[in-house]
């Protein structure tokens, strides 16, 4: 450690004097000991590659300070809270609601294919023709459902590696403000899409709402 | 020889709607015993107590698959020689291989039309 000037002395013993005359209670011999056991941990000067290397961690920080706040931006929490399980169950819906019209077309098929059974001819040669592209056509509600399938699984995974920054970032990330929603237009306000059956209102329900209004 | 129409015909699928196609889509040949499962345990259990002239299964099924239910079905001393369809969306060579390899009769690939399905029925059935 290298020697202190004779310029700098003055300026400690000053600085010093300040101290005790603010603090009378405090005991010179302490403040030194603390001085001492300081500048003890300081084994020799910084050398440029500590420098570079303090910087780099200050940088990291930086780096990870604002991660935390894009993070927050985000509303990570939302995204398992609300966003996946929404689009989980708007899919699901979607497999459900194919599947009741698929049964439908098919019932009528097959009841296109009863009539057929009592035509004869060139009739019920096409009756019949139509009937089987109809049943054909309909495999498309297994092949949509296996891959909606897939969808689902793609999102839990996306789920769990958000869980797992979450976990990562702590429960700090919530603390942070998060940006302010974009605000929507009136009409985009209103813009809710089909509603999943559960919270959907049947026609019934809103009868009643419209009545309520007579 | 005719095809049987009187032989008992177990379609496998965990899709009511392919379940209902199936049934419906080989026309032409209009088997009068058809039993249904939707998934492999299920139809493992129809198989070892009915007597089933031909299978025709989907693959992706859970707790079974229609792979398991055809190695199941190839390593039971009594079953062993029923023909096997599977009708999958899988389409990958290394899914066709495996099904091979466990002893598929015959591999259709959704979407399929009744064409297909007519023909693979008679072939299996030693018809075509």
């Amino acid at each position: 450690m290298p020697k202190p000037s004779r310029e700098n002395e003055f300026l400690l013993a000053h600085r010093l004097a300040e101290i005790r005359a603010n603090r009378p209670n405090v005991e010179p011999h302490i403040v030194s000991e603390v001085i001492r056991a300081v500048l003890t941990t300081m084994s020799e000067d910084l050398t440029i590659h500590d420098t570079a290397l303090l910087l780099e961690v200050e940088e990291l920080g930086r780096t990870i300070a604002n991660a935390k706040i894009e993070i927050a931006a985000l509303k990570v929490d939302d995204i398992n809270g609300s966003h996946i399980p929404f689009a989980t169950d708007e899919l699901d819906a979607i497999v459900s609601h194919t599947a009741a019209a698929t049964n439908a077309i098919l019932e009528s098929c097959e009841t296109l294919d009863n009539v057929a059974a009592t035509a004869t001819g060139a009739m019920a040669a096409n009756l019949q023709n139509a009937t089987t592209r109809i049943y054909e056509a309909c495999s498309f509600q297994d092949i949509t459902g296996q891959r909606i399938t897939k969808i689902v699984a793609t999102l839990k995974t996306i789920e769990d590696k958000v869980a797992r920054i979450i976990a990562t970032f702590g429960p700090k990330v919530a603390d942070i403000p998060t940006a302010p929603k974009p605000e929507l237009t009136p009409g985009e306000e209103l813009l809710n899409g089909p509603q999943l059956p559960r919270e959907a209102m049947d026609q019934s329900d809103i009868d009643k709402l419209m009545a309520s209004f007579d | 020889m005719p095809i049987d129409k009187s032989m008992n015909v177990l379609i496998v699928d965990d899709y009511k709607t392919m379940l209902r196609i199936i049934r419906n889509l080989p026309k032409q040949i209009e088997f009068n015993n058809v039993e249904e499962a939707s998934d492999g345990a299920e139809a493992l259990a129809k198989l070892r107590g009915g007597n089933f002239g031909l299978v025709i299964s989907d693959w992706n099924m859970a707790p079974m698959t229609g792979l398991q239910l055809l190695q199941e079905v190839r390593a039971d001393n009594r079953l062993k020689q029923t023909p096997f369809i599977m009708i999958t969306a899988e389409s990958k060579t290394e899914n066709v291989v495996a099904a091979k390899q466990a002893g598929v009769s015959n591999y259709i690939v959704k979407p399929f039309n009744a064409e297909t399905l007519k023909e693979k029925i008679e072939k299996v059935l030693g018809h075509a």
